[in-house]
Order: C-alpha cells, then sequence, then structure tokens
C-alpha cells in the first residue's frame, strides 16, 4: 500500500531545492500558461492592425520582425509553447491512466525534446539577422 | 472542457507556428498572404476556432490557478466576472480581426 507523505506546498519557494520533478513540471506548466495567455492578448492587439488596412498591417508586422529582440521574444515564445504543449500531453496520458510510474521521466523528456526542439529552430528564427 | 480544447489546441497551435514561423517566415507576412490564407474556408474557421478554444483554455486556466491559490468568496465572483467578460471582448476583438483580414464576407 502507497503511503502518503507531506512534500510541503509548492508555492513556498524558498525551499526550491527540495521540490521533486511533479513540482517542477506543475511550475513550469504554470509559468508557461500565464505567459502564453498574456501573448495571446497582445497577439491579437498586434493584429488589429488589420482592421486599419493593408499598409499599417504589413507595415507592423514586418516592422517588428526587423528588431533582434522580436526575434529573440519568439524563440522564448516557441520554448514556452513547445514546453507546454508537451507537459500538456504528459497530463493527458497521466489523466487517462498511462505513465503513471513514469511521471518523472516523462517530464525531463519533456524538457530534454523542448530544449531540442529550440535549438534546431534557432537558425529558422534568426533568419536575416545573423545567418 | 479543459482538457477537450488542450487535445484541439495541442494540434492547432503546434500546425500555427510550423506554418507561420517554418513554412511562411514571419518577416515575410504581408496583409496579401495574411488575406489568401484567410480567404480558405477550412483555414478561417480553423482559426476562429483556435481563437475561441485558446481563450476559453487560457482564462479558464487562470481562473483555475487563481482558485487553487485560494482566492473564495466574493473576489472569486469578481475574477470570475471579469476573466470572462476579459475572454468575450478577446473573442469579439479576433472575430473582427478575422473578418477584416478574409474576403469571404
Amino acid at each position: 500500500m502507497s503511503q502518503a507523505y507531506d512534500r510541503g506546498t509548492v508555492e513556498d519557494f524558498g525551499r526550491w531545492r527540495e521540490f521533486s520533478a511533479g513540482m517542477w513540471a506543475w511550475i513550469f506548466h504554470k509559468f508557461t500558461g500565464w505567459v502564453l495567455v498574456g501573448y495571446l492578448f497582445t497577439h491579437i492587439a498586434v493584429l488589429s492592425t488589420a482592421t486599419g488596412g493593408a499598409e499599417l498591417y504589413t507595415g507592423t508586422l514586418q516592422g517588428l520582425e526587423a528588431l533582434l529582440v522580436v526575434r529573440f521574444l519568439e524563440i522564448g515564445l516557441l520554448a514556452v509553447a513547445v514546453f507546454h504543449i508537451l507537459n500538456g500531453i504528459r497530463l493527458l496520458f497521466v489523466d487517462l491512466g498511462f505513465g503513471l510510474d513514469q511521471q518523472d521521466r516523462s517530464f525531463y523528456a519533456s524538457l530534454v525534446l523542448t530544449g531540442a526542439i529550440v535549438v534546431a529552430s534557432v537558425p529558422t528564427f534568426l533568419g536575416g539577422k545573423f545567418l | 472542457m479543459q482538457r477537450v480544447t488542450a487535445v484541439f489546441l495541442i494540434g492547432v497551435l503546434a500546425f500555427h507556428f510550423v506554418l507561420l514561423h517554418f513554412v511562411n517566415h514571419a518577416d515575410q507576412i504581408t496583409f496579401m498572404g495574411t488575406q489568401a490564407r484567410m480567404s480558405q474556408v477550412g483555414y478561417f474557421a480553423t482559426m476562429w476556432l483556435f481563437l475561441v478554444t485558446a481563450t476559453f483554455h487560457g482564462v479558464n486556466g487562470v481562473y483555475n490557478a487563481l482558485v487553487n491559490m485560494g482566492i473564495q468568496g466574493t473576489r472569486k465572483k469578481v475574477v470570475g466576472g471579469v476573466l470572462a467578460l476579459a475572454g468575450l471582448l478577446l473573442v469579439a476583438q479576433g472575430t473582427r480581426v478575422a473578418i477584416a483580414m478574409t474576403n469571404l464576407f
């Protein structure tokens, strides 16, 4: 029979060195979720330039893409989105009862795969800037 | 509903990223190109459903996170109302933008 034990609350960030993989997964999923919902509102605001005409829309999007900082922010957004997707798939499987005893490994796999996809995507996102 | 929208979003968010960063590069996006994509019924419908499901999933996710942190009573009701209103406004503005991008109407 499994035994319950007190890991303490995940909100108590002062003891982050003691956090288990599951607690990190919870924190990362929440953090990436907050970033994505914030971006969703920003994205619609930027795309709203389409209501002001073709020139305004094209000029705004291409003007933003001309900024190096925007390219780096896009790489960050990709990292956040990929992790949220992969960890979300992991959570769906856990909800369905699959891989319950492999949760730590599947979280680490989500992190590694996110890193690999982001690194492989850097040349595409920085295309025309350095490369 | 959070799980149902998650399943849809996994595929559509990945598709959106691949199409607008890898197939069509973001720095080459023009109104003409956007209009050509958004004037296809299937693409328009997918993007509008993407807007609605992403808004629900995001706003409901924020609400769940705040409830999980322990908000109760009046604060919970106010937060729920503000988030619902923000979600509805986002969908309304997103629909307005989608209509401005298409030749379908």
